[in-house]
């Protein structure tokens, strides 16, 4: 077993897959509270926009995103977000992981800020029209209403939905093996290919891996949906 | 407008809230028919007619919280500017309390009665706690200030209200329904500190049916029905010598309760 875990390299995998859902968490949450800015601005235009994003990426298989990523943004735009060379002017010998990363980072967080903007606009849904109209009648302004009153109760309404869209997001971050970062999935197929013999706990200890990280996260949350709820 | 000298806003019988023929529709409702009404410096008016006829819409007009369509609404003699920033300027002088309260649930009472002035009016912190602390005295809630608003009374938080639109320090409030929220063991500490506001000179329209509170605090009564201006009076002559039928009618029905 530890054998198996050391040769299929599964502990850096897994450190891999935690950094895939950091980095994707943060960015799909930065990018899902814009998008859901644009979708409460008394703009049309801004609604418009954000509504639309949400429909497509929504709409659209995460793989297909992903691997658009790395095919059409790097591959045939040129958009390339990780370094050839290092500060030195030596090429860089993790060019090509790490910018599967990188690729596979801004898929992820595109794919989820459509999510993350939905569950923010439920938790919107919780507050009543008065917050917004006091706001407003003691004089703040539409980005300062949001800033102090609209958005900080609408996370802590949002946190349930949030927690479930990082929890899909941890495991959709198996998703990127498919433009060669070799996280847990990764991992995987090399089991079932050089040791297909260990296939069976192979499958039993990728899957513990995912509860294990999982698990407290869905904890967390709802001690926190609790511990910050908003009382009415 | 606001460098006007003090002596000059104190000029009595200063229009201060104007409204000019404005008519507003809710689709095919006519909700506000060729309002015209003027509100004096220091005066207060209180709206009153049956449910349905106007009167939130009215107040919420006032500070733009609804649009309309045609006519013209001054505050102090500046016309109201259209959504953005220079509104949110002028909704600052006006206070609005709203029959729910609507404190910010995630703030605490402090908090609630400080974000105006930090945001708005740029105030210091240390400066707008001890303002707020001095409003939260003046309605009596001054205990509470850490609390959360789900921790009050429903007559607390009402207060708590009033005070957070005081620390703007506006030139008119408009109550909608103040009162009807509460329990009633609740109703005369709210209408005991806007009768104290009252006294004080604040320019006030207020939506209410508490005739004690009219007949003590108000200068005028307006009765609205129909989304129209039926009868203006005194308390005293409107209560006791009222003029048309809606408005009698209206009246016999509350007065028997
Ligand atoms: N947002 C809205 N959309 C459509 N119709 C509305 C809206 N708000 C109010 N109305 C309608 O406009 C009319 C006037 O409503 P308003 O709330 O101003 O009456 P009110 O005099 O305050 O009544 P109440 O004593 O019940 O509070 C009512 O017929 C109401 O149904
Ligand atoms: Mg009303």
């Amino acid at each position: 077993m530890i054998d198996l875990i050391e040769q299929a390299q599964l502990l850096p995998a897994f450190f891999l897959t935690i950094q895939l859902a950091l980095w994707s968490a943060a960015f799909a949450l930065i990018l899902g509270t814009v998008i859901a800015i644009l979708r409460l601005a008394p703009v049309g235009v801004l609604n418009a926009l954000g509504a639309s994003y949400v429909t497509l990426v929504r709409n659209t298989p995460l793989t297909l995103i992903v691997v658009a990523c790395s095919l059409v943004l790097w591959g045939q735009l040129g958009i390339e977000p990780a370094s050839r060379r290092l500060p030195d002017g030596s090429g860089n010998p993790d060019f090509i992981s790490s910018l599967n990363f990188r690729l596979g980072v801004i898929g992820l967080s595109i794919y989820h800020a459509a999510f993350v903007c939905e569950a923010i606009r439920s938790g919107v849904n919780t507050i009543p029209l008065g917050q917004a109209e006091a706001a407003r009648s003691i004089g703040l302004t539409f980005p300062q209403s949001l800033r102090e009153v609209i958005l900080p109760q609408a996370f802590r309404g949002a946190i349930t939905p949030l927690g479930n869209v990082l929890i899909a997001l941890v495991k959709n971050t198996t998703v990127v093996a498919a433009i060669g970062v070799f996280e847990t999935a990764y991992r995987m197929r090399w089991i079932a290919e050089f040791r297909p013999a260990d296939l069976m706990p192979g499958f039993a200890l990728v899957a513990l891996g995912f509860v294990i990280l999982t698990l407290p996260l869905g904890l967390l949350v709802s001690h926190l949906s609790q511990r910050l709820a908003v009382k009415r | 407008m606001t460098d006007t000298p003090a002596a000059a806003r104190r000029t009595p019988d200063r229009p201060l809230v104007v409204l000019e023929n404005v008519n507003k529709h809710f689709g095919e409702l006519h909700v506000l028919k060729d309002i015209n009404l003027t509100v004096h410096e220091g005066e207060v008016v209180v709206v009153i007619g049956p449910s349905g006829s106007g009167k939130s819409t009215l107040c919420r007009t006032i500070n733009r919280l609804e649009t309309f369509e045609s006519g013209r609404i001054a505050i102090n003699g500046t016309e109201l500017p259209d959504e953005g920033k220079e509104l949110a300027r002028l909704r600052a002088d006006v206070g609005m309390v709203f029959q729910s309260f609507n404190l910010f649930a995630h703030k605490t009472i402090l908090e609630n009665v400080t974000l105006g002035p930090m945001k708005v009016r740029g105030m210091k912190p240390a400066a707008a706690k001890e303002h707020a602390m001095e409003l939260l005295t003046r309605v009596g809630v001054d205990h509470q200030a850490s609390k959360y608003p789900a921790q009050l009374s429903g007559g607390q938080q009402q207060r708590v209200a009033i005070a957070r639109s005081l620390a703007m320090e506006p030139t008119v409030m408009l109550f909608d329904e103040p009162t009807s929220a509460l329990d009633p063991e609740m109703i005369n500490e709210v209408l005991d500190v806007m009768t104290e506001l009252a006294r004080s000179g604040m320019t006030m329209v207020v939506v209410t049916h508490e005739m004690g509170f009219a007949r003590k605090a108000a200068d005028r009564v307006v009765f609205m029905s129909d989304g129209a201006i039926v009868e203006e009076n005194t308390p005293e002559q409107f209560f006791t010598n009222a003029q048309s039928a809606r408005a009698k009618d209206f009246l016999g029905k509350i007065l028997t309760h």
